[in-house]
């Protein structure tokens, strides 16, 4: 076996730290490592998008990042998204309201790219918020409602949805 | 009865946890001691097992076991899987072994597997186990498989068919000998796959004091899923529990029978450890079930105004390999193919044929999709033979509303005879021809020409059989804490079945949505299930939801009466609470009542009295309900590059009384989704050796968000007369009528060329190459 590296991997504000092999990657590190099962894992070669994480605030595959790679960077999950009261962002939110998710197997991909979009183009079109999703593949909803999630928080800048 | 749940636009009770990741689906359950196991599969078609050698696996650090075959209990590696469905037509029910003991039919076949500290050092494992095969020939087209000569996929059965029989009533030769119109095609639907977004997921551990073997399964089946354990491992029923955790999609595969299920539970018995097999993607193009895959051969018959007089054909259907479903694809497409039109005289021949590939079993919409093409085509060829707008056709066809209920003359999938419930097709496919603006197309179209745009039109029509028993069973139990119990053998792979349920309770009860706690999917809650499949769930667990949410009703008000001193007529339920409707107003909660319903310990209970506030309903149908509905896409064709986008797209279809049209939108966006993903991208292909070569994503094409417009929709309700809430079903019909409606639009937006298509996948090259042919770029080139 291969000799284990220390990292450490500041997630969703904690730092953890784990001896890790170099092949594990960061999508199994999350899981099974640190048991934040909220990140899934759909295709495994980098084309579903369920596994999309933010790492350093970038949309990234986790299914295609190793886990070393992410020593001293910043992480963030799906787990990571609510305030630390518990309080749904309003993408969460608005997730819920235009029925954006079915199985549920695919949201967390989802929002994290929508979240991403919605930071750096508070107001994006409806065009660039399907280019954007091109990226996470849906096989239960037809993307409708999750698009209409996206243009909910789009039109209403942040804090829209439990106003 | 307290605010209506039923039919509301309702939010999902599902939801809120996964939206916070606290969702937990089968890998996402830890168990200490857990072996991660990796399957050892085969890499060609058709070979015979030689030997295996897996003591270089065994010898790496981490690797637990192996198992092959022989490492079974004899009498488990011995017995084939379970065959779901026999039927009479059948020649052989020829399904696999758990683990190959000689045979190998098609790629990705078990032979063996690793067990391992972890899922890394399992796949490290399979790489370093020895397999020796004698490669066989392998045959992968169907239309081979069935010639004279063709190598055989099964050498000790002496011929590939499955199956050959007619589906016929009427005399159709007579029918076409006097018709003054006949037109045939000639259609081929691709092979494609359900590819839920997570693949297949077992865990299973064995709990030596309790003596239970506990199987938490990514399955849309489990009580199914517990009986062909049961039966594999000569197992008592009541001493394994199947869970179907949360499950990311299901759309068919899902409810198959797989040998994995069996051998992770045998292995974790065997081993006394947990045993946790995660499919990967690969694993499951390999492995998972497909469908469609049908090459039909079809005529019509028509008069000079399109009436049509008879339609007749045959219909050959690839079964793959093995037949864990039985023939029940091509039956349903046989059955389904009359749909919303009279069709005096009709006869379809269905041949079924085994190949060298993974089985087909129902994949959303399960034989429809393919029917419904079929006619749908023919009715365009007339409507362009007879210069007769497509629409009008349809409708000079229908069967009327008045003639409901309308015996088709067949028999379906459900052993009955084939009678439609309800309907009211003309209704559908005049409001989805307004939503489209259908009237205005012409004009639109012409101008759209001008700017050098092909645009197009398609209508296809569908009735969908659907609601199928044998039947759903739910309980629903007043806690000592005032909430209510609800359980099912019904399913959710994100079909939002607990929010359903759960409005329909509350309505019969009287209770919050909120006071709802529900088990689904455990076969340790319910004796009896059957789970997703049919787009059944609404009619049969719905329908029991409600017979038992009233008769617990009956059993509150009895005791409610007798505690608050009035008349059960006096007596309003509401959010959990028994209130009097005269005097001050007194009331008593549920939890009161549900511990009063249990009398006190040595008095008698009062004449008539059950025990407890609780009720289990097996609603059983007594037939399929069929829903119905027509669809409308309009396309545009980029005739540079054969791109074709769906820009608009719309559906108006009657699956019975809606329960939560939040829901049933979402069904219906959903399978529209996968119909486009049917016409024009999915396309499962394989090589002459019958090996797999769209084994990814990159090469297999799911739609993306830009492939998938926002579909306007029209629920036409007609409650179906059969069942107590008048639901049919909503799951499939997005789906079922998508690839013919898509492929008219197609051909509508390339008129101009006079290109005709009767195959799907659509891909760009195809339109390309087909407009090519028609001489297109150089009349283009020259017209410039």
């Amino acid at each position: 076996m291969t000799v284990k590296q220390a990292i450490a991997v500041t997630v969703n504000g904690k730092q953890y730290q784990r001896e890790v092999e170099p092949r594990l990657t960061l999508a199994d590190f999350l899981r099974h490592e640190i048991n934040l099962t909220g990140t899934h894992l759909g295709c495994e070669h980098g084309v579903c998008g369920a596994c999309t994480i933010l790492l350093n605030g970038l949309s990234t595959r986790s299914c295609l990042t190793f886990a070393v790679q992410a020593h001293g960077q910043e992480v963030t999950t799906i787990e990571g998204l609510a305030e630390p009261d518990g309080t749904l962002s309003p993408l969460q939110q608005a997730m819920a309201e235009n029925h954006a998710l079915q199985c549920g197997f695919c949201t967390p991909g989802m929002l994290i790219t929508l979240t991403e979009l919605l930071r750096d183009d508070p107001n994006p079109d409806d065009a660039k918020i399907r280019e954007t999703l091109t990226g996470n593949l849906c096989r239960c909803t037809g993307y409708s409602g999750i698009v209409a999630a996206a243009r909910q928080v789009a039109k209403g800048g942040r804090g829209i949805a439990g106003d | 009865m307290g605010a209506k749940q039923f039919g509301a636009r309702v939010k999902r009770l599902e939801d809120p946890a996964l939206l916070v990741g606290s969702g937990q689906y089968t890998d996402d359950i830890k168990l200490p001691g857990t072996l991660h196991a990796a399957f050892v599969r085969s890499p060609h078609a058709a070979a015979t097992l030689r030997g295996i050698d897996v003591d270089a696996a065994l010898a790496l650090p981490g690797v637990r076991a192996v198992f092959t075959a022989k490492d079974l209990p004899p009498a488990m590696s011995k017995m084939r899987m379970p065959q779901l469905v026999p039927n009479a037509a059948m020649q052989t029910i020829r399904t696999q072994h758990c683990l190959v003991v000689d045979e190998i039919c098609h790629v990705g076949q078990a032979v063996a597997v690793v067990l391992a500290d972890s899922q890394y050092i399992a796949e490290d494992g399979v790489d370093r186990v020895q397999v020796d095969y004698d490669v066989r020939q392998a045959v992968n087209d169907v239309r081979d498989a069935v010639k004279p000569g063709s190598p055989l996929v099964h050498p000790d059965l002496g011929s590939n068919i499955v199956a050959a029989s007619p589906m016929a009533y009427g005399d159709v030769d007579a029918a076409f000998a006097n018709a003054k119109h006949v037109f045939t095609e000639h259609i081929w639907q691709h092979r494609g796959g359900g590819n839920a977004l997570e693949a297949r997921a077992i865990l299973a551990n064995y709990d030596l004091m309790n003596d239970m073997l506990t199987v938490w399964s990514a399955t849309q089946v489990p009580h199914t899923t517990r009986r062909m354990i049961a039966e594999l491992m000569g197992r008592n029923l009541d001493q394994i529990r199947v869970i179907a955790p949360d499950v990311g999609g299901g759309f068919g595969p899902k409810a198959t029978m797989y040998c994995e299920d069996t051998v992770i539970a045998q292995i974790a018995m065997q081993l006394r450890r947990p045993i946790k097999w995660t499919e990967d993607r690969r694993e499951h193009f390999l492995c998972a079930t497909q469908e469609r895959d049908q090459y039909w051969d079809v005529s019509i018959a028509v008069d000079d105004d399109g009436r049509i007089i008879g339609v007749r054909g045959h219909l050959l259907h690839d079964s793959g390999a093995y037949l864990p479903w039985g023939i029940i694809m091509p039956y349903i497409a046989a059955t389904t193919m009359p749909g919303p039109y009279v069709i005096p005289a009709y006869r379809l021949d269905m041949t079924v044929v085994f190949t060298n590939k993974v089985p087909t079993t129902p994949v959303r919409g399960a034989g429809r999709p393919q029917a419904v093409f079929a006619m749908e085509r023919l009715m365009d060829r007339v409507a362009r033979e007879l210069k007769l707008d497509p629409s009008e056709v349809r409708r000079r066809n229908f069967i009327q509303p008045e003639q409901m209920p309308y015996p088709v003359g067949l028999v379906f999938r459900d052993g009955k005879p084939l009678v439609y419930d309800s309907g009211d097709y003309p209704k559908c496919q005049e409001a989805a021809l307004k939503l489209s603006r259908y009237q205005d197309f012409k004009p639109r179209q012409a101008e759209a020409l001008e700017q050098g745009r092909y645009i197009g039109i398609g209508i296809a029509n569908y009735v969908e059989g659907t609601g199928l028993g044998p039947f759903e069973g739910v309980t629903v139990r007043v806690l000592p804490n005032g909430k209510v119990r609800v359980i099912t053998g019904a399913t959710n792979q994100g079909q939002g079945t607990r929010t359903t349920l759960s409005q329909i309770v509350a309505d019969a009860v009287g209770c919050s949505m909120e006071d709802i706690v529900m088990t689904l999917g455990d076969t340790a809650a319910i004796a009896n299930g059957l789970g997703a499949f049919a787009s059944r769930q609404a009619v049969n667990a719905g329908s029991s939801a409600r017979i038992a949410g009233l008769e617990v009703r009956k059993q509150i008000l009895r005791v409610a009466a007798r505690s608050l001193g009035v008349p059960e007529e006096q007596i309003d339920l509401e959010d959990g609470w028994a209130i009097s409707r005269s005097g001050n107003r007194q009331s008593i909660s549920f939890g009161r009542l549900s511990f009063a319903s249990q009398g006190m310990p040595g008095f008698s209970m009062e004449p008539g009295d059950s025990v407890g506030l609780e009720h289990t309903a097996f609603y059983m149908p007594p037939q399929a309900a069929y829903c119905s509905g027509t669809h409308v896409a309009e396309v545009e064709v980029d005739v540079g590059t054969g791109a074709v986008k769906v820009v608009n797209y719309v559906v108006a279809h009657d699956c019975g009384t809606v329960i939560n049209p939040l829901i049933v939108d979402g069904q219906v966006q959903g399978g529209v989704a996968h119909g486009i993903g049917n016409a024009l991208l999915e396309w499962m292909q394989y090589d002459e050796n019958a090996q797999p070569i769209t084994v990814t994503f990159a090469d297999y094409l799911m739609p993306m968000a830009t492939d998938v417009p926002d579909c306007v929709i029209e629920h036409v309700e007609t409650p179906c007369p059969l069942n107590p809430i008048g639901a049919k079903g909503a799951g499939e019909g997005g789906t079922i009528p998508a690839a013919a409606a898509i492929i008219a639009a197609v051909e509508n937006a390339l008129s101009p060329f006079a290109v005709f298509f009767a195959d799907t996948p659509l891909v760009p090259e195809r339109i390309v190459s087909a407009l090519t042919t028609a001489n297109a770029y150089r009349r283009r080139h020259a017209q410039k």
